[in-house]
């Protein structure tokens, strides 16, 4: 088991507040991440981190050191861009971009020289598309809209538009929270098929999907890292009280 | 509401007062240039006019007019009303071997009195008289020529011409650095007094008097920078200064409509900051700054103070050839023509500001058209 990405005493601020106070976290390969905890106790802020999401979020500041495979991500060498390509992101709200299937898959590809030739992009849309489960769906449409596809379909058209650029690291923002059951079930489904290839961290607010899909769960509470360790040995016998409160639905 | 009645009542009287200024009257003329000492063989080229200028056609259309109306023959025909004939022959060279009645335009006084039936009294008797011989058509040339003392002979196609000019070179220049300006403004500046003092500047320099960028051009482009007077260039630049803020705020507006889920959406899958401004940003706020360009075109269009102040306000009678060349503009020749004491030059004002009103329609019609466009597509 490799350790991906390392986080160590970190914090971070938006201007005055204190989103998230000295977490250290790691996140593993071939391994899935739930990041839980109630409404605003800093799971965003610490995926944002994770790709350098926040530097472009007016006043917002961060403390401490990120690595991803030993190196340092806000070291001056480090560039954002690629940092980027290698931690890819999925957002809450499915946000495809207003061109086609094929473009919003194809963007990232072409924007870091990927594919050489229109058959390779060809087959790097075909791949994603496949790896996403929307292959099927989506075959024969894909000159139309992104945004013409439903919720579901738009949320895995989105994954694998970040598939497409060949990331190491997945991060997802609730990625569910806008989708019916059914689009859920297969999201997870798709999570479970891509947790061989990638580290994979995901914040969820539904308790059960924690629990079907990682295998590492991280507790959060006011900013802070309460409780990290295995899936299995947090929601069967949480150490700290408020973990507890929290997975058994006294809050939150 | 009122707002609406007004311009009803507006577009109402000009449409009254204007129509008549696209028709003209004509009275029938015959003519004998038999006599002419004009080889209707060699009436060719460029050679032709002279010619038959040097042949004393002018004297031959005035001597016509005697003896068709008598002794104030002359005085009844419109000042071009020999070119009228000019034309005709240059065109059917065979109109030189025998007599033929021809319809040329008369002179303002009689037109007036023929439309209107207003004038004084032996204007209004003497087109009691000609009637028979009094005829209406359209005025194609008030489309074709430009400025001229007679009214029956000015048109708009100089200021027409100049005005296009000047909008052009305003909008081409107004247009990219009002955009750039904005995309820094919105994307790239780090927010700190320097680009709040910036800020201010271009929303206060939205609200100055027009005439204000009209001295402002006067001293930079005419005093300091020496640049020709009258001039679509320095009009253009002038407007330019005019219209930017206007470009500025709109497209700045346009790019803060971008939803930030699709500025997140491109960086999360690395797209540099270059990148997100012009694969995204720009193509979603396309149709807002499209709109915003033309709506301050629209307003550069309609300007006249400003261009009054670099001299764009000569009598110029020929349509300008070049960006350099002396020119007005519209606006300025309606307001040129509205000082005029012949009663005929009314009519042309009239008749100019109807294709300054459909000029703008048409470009605020195109600014909407594209709006719901880009709507439909996205
Ligand atoms: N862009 C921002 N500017 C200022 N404060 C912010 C910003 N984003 C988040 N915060 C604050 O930081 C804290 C943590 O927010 P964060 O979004 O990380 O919470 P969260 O755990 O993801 O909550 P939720 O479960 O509701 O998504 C909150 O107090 C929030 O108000
Ligand atoms: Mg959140």
């Amino acid at each position: 088991m490799t350790v991906k990405m390392s986080a160590r005493h970190v914090s971070a601020y938006y201007g005055d507040l204190r989103a998230l106070d000295d977490v250290s976290i790691d996140i593993d390969t071939q391994h899935v991440t739930a990041l839980i905890g109630p409404s605003g106790c800093g799971k965003s802020t610490l995926l944002r981190l994770l790709n350098r999401m926040n530097d472009a979020v007016p006043g917002a500041r961060v403390e401490g050191s990120i690595e991803l495979d030993g190196q340092d991500i806000h070291a001056r060498d480090m560039d954002v861009v690629e940092l980027r390509a290698r931690v890819g992101m999925v957002f809450q709200k499915p946000n495809p971009f207003p061109k086609s299937i094929y473009d919003n898959v194809a963007y990232g590809p072409r924007i870091h020289g990927l594919a050489r030739g229109r058959g390779e992009l060809d087959a790097v849309v075909e791949t994603s598309l496949r790896r996403a489960g929307l292959w099927d769906e989506v075959k024969d449409r894909l000159d139309d809209r992104g945004t013409a596809l439903s919720g579901g379909q738009q949320q895995r058209l989105c994954i694998a538009r970040a598939l497409a650029v060949d990331p190491e690291v997945i991060l997802m923002d609730e990625p569910c929270s806008a989708l019916d059951p059914i689009a859920t079930a297969r999201i997870e489904e798709l999570i479970g098929a891509l947790r061989g290839r990638y580290a994979i961290a995901i914040v969820t607010h539904n308790m059960q999907q924690a629990a079907r899909v990682s295998q590492r769960t991280a507790f959060f509470y006011a900013g802070r890292l309460v409780e990290y360790g295995d899936t299995s040995d947090i929601f069967t016998n949480p150490r700290a009280t408020s973990t507890k409160d929290y997975i058994t639905g006294r809050y939150g | 509401m009122i707002a609406l009645a007004c311009l009803a009542f507006l577009v109402a009287t000009i449409a009254v007062d204007g129509v008549t200024g696209f028709v003209r009257t004509t009275v029938a003329l015959p003519v004998d240039l038999t006599h002419l000492p004009v080889d209707a063989r060699t009436l060719t080229g460029r050679s032709a006019n002279l010619a038959l200028t040097g042949a004393g056609l002018e004297r031959s259309v005035d001597a016509a007019a005697t003896r068709a109306f008598g002794s104030d023959g002359p005085t009844l025909l419109g000042d071009g009303a020999w070119l009228t004939v000019r034309d005709a022959v240059r065109r059917h060279p065979d109109l030189l071997a025998r007599p033929f009645v021809i319809h040329v335009p008369v002179t303002s006084a009689i037109d007036i009195a023929y439309k209107h039936g207003t004038g004084s009294g032996p204007v209004l008797a003497r087109m009691q008289q000609l009637k028979p011989a009094l005829d209406s058509e359209f005025d194609r040339d008030f489309f074709t020529s430009s400025d001229a003392t007679d009214p029956t002979r000015a048109g708009i196609w100089g200021a027409l011409k100049g005005s296009l000019l000047t909008i052009a070179v305003t909008l081409l220049l107004a247009t990219p650095i009002g955009v750039a300006a904005a995309v820094y403004l919105e994307e790239f500046a780090r927010p700190s007094r320097w680009t709040g003092l910036i800020e201010v500047s271009i929303n206060n320099l939205a609200a100055v008097p027009s005439i204000i960028f009209g001295l402002l051009g006067l001293a930079l482009f005419l005093g300091t920078l020496g640049m020709p007077r009258s001039a679509p260039l320095v009009g253009g630049l002038t407007l330019a200064l005019m219209t930017l803020p206007v470009i500025v705020i709109t497209a700045r507006g346009a790019i803060r409509q971008v939803p930030p889920s699709l500025r997140e959406a491109a960086m999360g899958v690395g797209a540099s900051p270059v990148q997100l401004v012009f694969h995204h940003v720009l193509p979603l706020a396309a149709p807002g700054i499209l709109t915003g360009a033309i709506i301050g075109g629209a307003r550069a269009l309609g300007e006249t103070a400003p261009l009054l102040l670099i001299g764009m306000r000569a009598f110029i009678a020929a349509a300008p050839d070049g960006l350099t060349r002396p020119a007005t503009a519209l606006p300025v020749q309606i307001f040129l023509w509205s000082d005029q004491v012949d009663g005929g030059f009314v009519e042309n004002t009239s008749a100019a500001i109807i294709v300054l009103l459909l000029l703008l329609l048409v470009l605020n019609g195109g600014a909407v058209y594209w709006r719901a466009r880009a709507e439909r597509r996205s």
